[in-house]
């Protein structure tokens, strides 16, 4: 960790606090285990050995580094910046997730841990964690709201043929914050044997910090393939945030850059005046699982239900640490709407032979507008976090086409 | 002496109830109250609804939606607060939830509205003591009981930081689980009472998975005070607004096994 005072890359204090952001608002039961987590999360970061093996399996089982590839014919259709990509949708599972799983399922076997549990949204998250429990053995159960669970059949599927229980949760509004509030039961009842993985970066201190870390993985490496591709670093950056891991593992190891712009790009649904995802343009302060940051809720700080065309992105909250950049200034925010990831999706598609996800296609989009307004010499970076091969049924309906 | 030190000072352990306040509506909820008093009970916790009560089991998740789908606001809940510290002069009453709706308006707004409408204690389940300065500064300030919870995970070494700045009792979490479900064993609950007494001088009051008098009358004899809430909510979403009855019936048996658990010893 930097100790530059100036650094935007030496959060979270010692509380884990990101500014005002962030925290550790658990129940009781959870805190010593949470403590726990933290001590044996400096221990693994100290130890040459656990980064060794985190290293190992990246390569070789995810397939890492992923490319960084340049998009000639989207950059001329645009007619401004350069686009670069940043190609995580090749990782095994299709997605930037398994990053974060392969580093928590790595702590939890540390910390002799026998049981794995996760939430799920979209189901990318579950499949990444079903997929780690496979190759360590490891019982896995993950939750998922009732909703999502009908939406999302083959994500299903795909949990359950790599021997993960996939529980339907019909509690509240049956989506991804239920599905995040029944694995926290759970794990309040079985704290003794069972790790949480959560999927993206938040929750309590230290999970924010330490899914930042493990995504981290894509930034560092996109710093370098730019540096010895371009010779130089990038403009702008651009990433699509639900809760915001991919955007946080892009952004991070740039954060100090001064001449590297950065944008996050949250989910506007039907647009910002109805229903949308957009915690940071539509919400304010708030306190939910775990952590003080930017929530969408009503005047009494009831929880409102988060809408987007990607099941990704579809949370009323975002991590802490964005919510500590907006306030600094040091990286800006804008939003897509589900119409415009639409037309940004199949851009990539035609321009590119590339089937992006929904979730990333709302960076797309966020490309789409500004690349035109930036000159050809310039660079744009942006994350292509995960691939559409689980998306083609919704976007096959949304164009009103019948598979 | 405060209306929580008197209660847990009668010579007999104290009864607790819980219910979750605007289930099933707001309307509704006044006379639930006067019934758990009716009914004998010591204290009186009342549930401010929130959209995702991640510490609770099922009864009491669908206790705070019903509340919410009838409309139940904040200003509702301090409202029936208000209204029945007119009608218990003498009853401590103490407010239940999680930590957005409370802060949301700020912690000074919420705890000046406390002492607006006669609260005596707070308990917030996701503000652990290292997040303190969110809430408990400005409801000591204001008078305000914070009553923190201590579980099976409470360890000796923390034990002092969740007795740091608490008052009123300290609610003992039986289970490491959710709310409504399992029940400790006895000798388990003995034990850890003996533990948390030995540390402080409050009150302990135990709850989580006591569900009957013949569960709550064991649990008194070792314990301060025993905090009944699943069982209680099981009968409002079973009579609706028809509950008070049937709440009335059920609190005093387990007044009575409670309030008369260690004289039958004797």
């Amino acid at each position: 960790m930097s100790t530059n005072p100036n650094s935007f890359r030496n959060q979270p204090d010692e509380r884990g606090h990101f500014g005002a952001y962030g925290g550790r608002y658990v129940a009781e039961t959870l805190m010593p285990l949470i403590l726990e987590l933290e001590r044996e999360y400096r221990a693994a970061k100290a130890d040459p050995a656990f980064q060794a093996e985190f290293d190992d399996l990246l390569e070789h089982y995810v397939g890492r580094p992923s490319p960084l590839y340049f998009a000639p014919r989207l950059t001329e259709e645009l007619g401004g910046a350069q686009v670069w990509f940043k190609r995580d949708e090749l990782n095994h599972t299709g997605a930037h997730k398994i990053n974060n799983c392969i580093g928590q399922i790595l702590l939890a076997m540390r910390m002799g841990k026998t049981r794995i549990i996760a939430e799920t949204g979209a189901g990318q998250h579950g499949v990444a964690t079903a997929t780690v429990c496979a190759r360590f053995g490891l019982p896995c159960v993950v939750y998922m709201g009732a909703t999502d669970v009908a939406r999302q059949a083959p994500n299903v599927f795909r949990m359950k043929l790599l021997g993960a229980e996939v529980v339907p949760v019909t509690a509240g509004a049956a989506t991804l914050k239920d599905a995040m509030n029944e694995a926290l039961r759970d794990w309040v009842a079985n704290v003794h044997d069972t790790f949480y993985i959560i999927g993206t970066a938040a929750g309590p201190h230290p999970y924010p910090e330490l899914v930042r870390d493990f995504q981290s993985v894509i930034g560092r490496e996109a710093r370098e393939q730019m540096l010895s591709r371009t010779g130089r670093l990038p403009d702008l950056l651009v990433a699509a945030i639900g809760g915001g891991s991919n955007a946080i593992g892009l952004f991070h190891p740039f954060l100090d850059d001064a001449n590297v712009k950065m944008l996050g790009v949250e989910a506007a649904g039907h647009g910002l005046d109805k229903e949308h995802a957009a915690s940071l343009a539509g919400g304010r302060p708030g306190i939910l699982h775990g952590n003080k940051t930017y929530l969408l809720q009503d005047d009494d700080g009831q929880i409102l239900e988060g809408h987007s065309i990607s099941a990704g992105l579809d949370y009323p909250g975002i991590g802490p640490e964005h919510a500590w950049l907006k306030e600094s200034g040091r990286v800006e925010y804008t939003s897509a709407t589900d119409r415009e990831a639409l037309d940004a999706f199949q851009l990539l598609c035609r321009t590119e032979g590339i089937i992006p996800a929904l979730e990333p296609s709302h960076a797309i989009a966020a490309v789409q507008q500004v690349a035109p307004t930036m000159d050809k010499d310039q660079i744009i970076l942006a994350n292509l976090c995960g691939r559409g091969d689980k998306d083609i049924f919704s976007v096959a309906e949304h164009l009103g086409v019948k598979l | 002496m405060t209306r929580l030190q008197s209660a847990f000072a009668k010579g007999q352990p104290a009864l607790v109830c819980f219910v979750t306040g605007g289930d099933p509506t707001p309307d509704a909820t006044p006379a639930i109250l006067d019934a758990l008093v009716e009914g004998g009970a010591d204290v009186i916790e009342l549930g401010m609804p929130f959209t995702d009560p991640m510490a609770d089991g099922p009864a009491i998740q669908a206790a705070n939606l019903r509340a919410l789908a009838a409309g139940t606001t904040t200003a509702d809940i301090f409202r029936i607060a208000a209204s029945f510290r007119t009608r218990h002069p003498d009853v401590p009453l103490v407010l239940m939830g999680y930590a957005n709706p409370m802060v949301t308006r700020g912690a000074q707004w919420f705890a000046d509205e406390c002492a607006k409408a006669g609260i005596d204690g707070v308990i917030c389940v996701d503000i652990p003591p290292e997040e303190d300065a969110e809430l408990g500064p400005f409801l000591r300030d204001a008078g305000i009981s914070l009553i923190r919870l201590a579980t099976p995970t409470t360890d000796a070494a923390r034990l002092p930081a969740v007795l740091e700045g608490s008052s009123g009792f300290l609610y003992y979490v039986s289970v490491a689980g959710i709310t409504g479900m399992q029940q400790a064993g006895l000798a388990s609950i003995e034990a850890a009472v003996a533990t948390l007494k030995a540390a402080s001088d409050i009150p302990v009051a135990v709850g989580f998975g006591v569900r009957t008098p013949e569960q709550a009358g064991p649990i008194a004899k070792v314990a301060d005070g025993v905090v009944v809430g699943s069982a209680l909510i099981d009968l409002v979403a079973s009579h609706g607004t028809d509950a008070a009855g049937p709440v009335r019936e059920l609190t005093r048996a387990l007044s009575q096994a409670v309030h008369e658990s260690r004289k039958a010893d004797a």
